[in-house]
């Protein structure tokens, strides 16, 4: 079972696409734990079943069979609101394509997640996020005035906001020229110092080094496990 | 998500696709429109044909001969000559129909009456002096016959105002009417235009001079006119008895003869106009209708678009339900609107059509109501499709759409 200080505990974790004869499985009896505070990244080339492990360690999808406790909840068998309730309180994402709404302004992207938790000072805490990223003097800018590290800054922002328990990026610099890289991972690394729990999913051999821990996915199975 | 944030969020989506929603919107505009003015128009043809009907007089009677039934087989309403001038003598009677007030034997026929070099076509009724009292008519000038006129089969004859005018003729004035001549004693006062049929062309002589040199044949019909409107039912009765009676029929159901009253009329053209107004009503209605699926469209295509930013709001922590509300939110607002403008494009049709092609419009307030609130239902209604398939949006599927 969950120890305490176990944030994330994947217990043979089974994901299966379509039904039949064409039925395939993107994760196969899946184990794994990260601990608060840990950095861990997933590597894996694609195919192998990391996008489905982010998609399930993210709580945007359910596994076909096994267990995820979550901070010790069970939320393998939450239905759809409540796995919503679970990424609002809990997760930050990070996505390769920002992911932001090309019509709001800066700090107005970093509000969305508390919008949907009817928090007060929306605004007090997303300039605060933004600060933290160092975009203090872009809170006003649309996506499309900033340069690409900046978004992906603005999106790490967004992530931040609700001070949630694990930030998981998806390849978070799959967009960026080396420069913005080296920013994006550097606010990356500084989080997880603070004692942030950080998951980065990438097939990128560079990035990786970010994370203390580094985890290999093949077809759908994990093969090894390095300690930085 | 509060509800003020819903709004606002909307609001900004549909500001942000401007023409797309106004567009939208025409569609809804436009059907509610449509409702309230045809209803309005139906409303106002409804009145006036009540009005028109109310100025003949609301208490009169008409008594016109019975189907004749020759070898079983009935004719037609008034294919037979069954009403005499001793029908007429019998309801005059006081005692026996005490209700009754006035009463009139009408024969009518077409001719042509000529004054000097002008002529004019027209209808010309036999009657007797109960003739103005049942039809509710006014004299403009002269006099009517009276019933020595009546008795004496006197050649005078008494003119409608638009057959006054078209003629040419005057009090005094001879004009020949089948070669006959008639001396003018009287001119209708204008009754207006307003009836079926012009109620001011016509002309009207003693029944016994018409019987004698026109038409020959004998009543057509017999007009009645009760005491007041609320004698209406008891003048009814005693006149049933009486023709009963003067014609020996003791199975009531075998009556060779028809009384209406006015009020079956009024009420029968009103059921017509009403039939009439629900037919145009439900042609707007389908207007309505065909705005609520651009309504839906839209917002299949708007949920088909935003399927990206539907992925991210859910991936942020939106629920199904956030993201349902959001969508059925912003196809109520576009109906909403439309609803409003269509009320006052529909009002300012009410406005402007009566000044400018002369067709009364009436617009009351239950059509308003009703169209704004189905235009609303609709718009919930057709939103509720796009707004179930954003919320089932599954948020990893969502968020690779790019």
């Amino acid at each position: 079972m969950a120890s305490s200080d176990e944030l994330i505990h994947l217990e043979s974790i089974t994901k299966v696409y379509g039904a039949g004869d064409g039925a395939v499985a993107a994760l196969q009896d899946f184990t794994l734990t990260v601990a608060t505070g840990e950095s861990l990244a997933v590597m894996g080339p694609s195919g192998s079943g990391k996008s489905t492990l982010m998609n399930i360690l993210g709580c945007l999808d359910t596994p076909t069979s096994g267990r995820y406790w979550f901070a010790g909840q069970d939320v393998s068998r939450l239905n759809e609101t409540e796995l919503a309730h679970v990424r609002n309180r809990r997760i930050g994402f990070v996505f390769q394509q920002f992911q932001l709404l090309p019509k709001l302004s800066a700090w107005r992207n970093v509000e969305l997640p508390l919008l949907y938790r009817n928090v007060r000072d929306r605004r007090s805490l997303a300039l605060q996020a933004l600060e933290s990223v160092g975009l203090s003097n872009r809170v006003d800018h649309r996506p499309s005035q900033l340069s690409g590290g900046q978004q992906q800054r603005v999106a790490i922002a967004r992530a931040l906001v609700t001070n949630p328990d694990l930030i998981l990026a998806d390849e978070p610099t799959g967009n960026l020229d080396t420069a913005s890289s080296r920013d994006v991972l550097a606010v990356i690394r500084e989080l997880n110092e603070q004692g942030r729990t950080i998951i980065i999913i990438t097939h990128d051999p560079e990035v990786a080094p970010v994370a203390k821990r580094t985890v290999h996915v093949r077809d759908g199975r994990l093969v090894e496990q390095v300690a930085a | 998500m509060s509800l003020f944030k819903t709004i606002e969020t909307g609001l900004s989506s549909l500001l942000g696709h401007r023409l797309r929603s106004v567009l939208t919107t025409l569609g809804i505009l436009f059907g509610v429109a449509a409702v309230i003015a045809t209803v309005g128009i139906g409303q106002a043809s409804s009145d006036s044909v009540t009005a028109r009907i109310t100025s003949l007089g609301t208490n009169l009677l008409t008594i016109t001969a019975g189907s004749s039934v020759s070898a079983g087989v009935f004719g037609g309403a008034g294919s037979a000559n069954t009403l005499s001038m001793s029908d007429v003598q019998g309801l005059q009677d006081q005692q026996s129909a005490p209700d009754i007030a006035a009463v009139a034997p009408v024969s009518q026929g077409r001719a042509t009456l000529v004054d000097g070099s002008t002529n004019w076509s027209t209808t010309v009724s036999g009657s007797t002096d109960g003739w103005l009292v049942t039809n509710t008519r006014t004299l403009g000038s002269g006099t009517f016959f009276n019933a020595n006129d009546v008795a004496t089969r006197t050649q005078v004859i008494v003119l409608g105002a638009t057959t006054a005018a078209n003629l040419g003729a005057g009090v005094g004035d001879i004009v020949l009417v089948k070669q006959i001549p008639f001396q003018v004693i009287g001119v209708l006062a204008p009754a207006g235009s307003q009836g079926f049929g012009n109620q001011d062309d016509l002309a009207v002589v003693p029944f016994t001079t018409a019987q004698d040199e026109l038409f020959g044949g004998g009543v057509q019909r017999i007009l009645l006119s009760a005491t007041s409107a609320s004698t209406i039912g008891s003048a009814y009765l005693e006149a049933n008895q009486i023709l009963l009676q003067t014609h020996h029929i003791t199975n009531p159901s075998q009556a060779d003869f028809t009384i209406t009253t006015q009020t079956q009329v009024l009420s029968t053209a009103q059921a017509v106009t009403q039939t009439l107004t629900i037919l145009l009503a439900s042609v707007a209605a389908i207007s309505l209708l065909v705005g609520g699926i651009g309504v839906m469209n839209i917002m299949l295509v708007s949920v088909t678009e935003r399927t990206s930013e539907i992925g991210l709001r859910k991936a942020l922590g939106a629920t199904p339900l956030d993201l349902f509300r959001q969508f059925v939110i912003e196809a109520g607002m576009l109906t909403a609107l439309g609803g409003l403008l269509g009320v006052a494009t529909g009002l300012a049709v009410g406005y402007v059509v009566p000044r400018a092609a002369n067709i009364a419009v009436h617009i009351t307030p239950l059509p308003v109501f009703v169209a704004v609130g189905v235009a609303v239902a609709v718009g919930l209604v057709f939103g509720v499709y796009p707004a179930l398939r954003a919320a089932r949006l599954a948020p990893i599927e969502a968020l690779r759409a790019q």
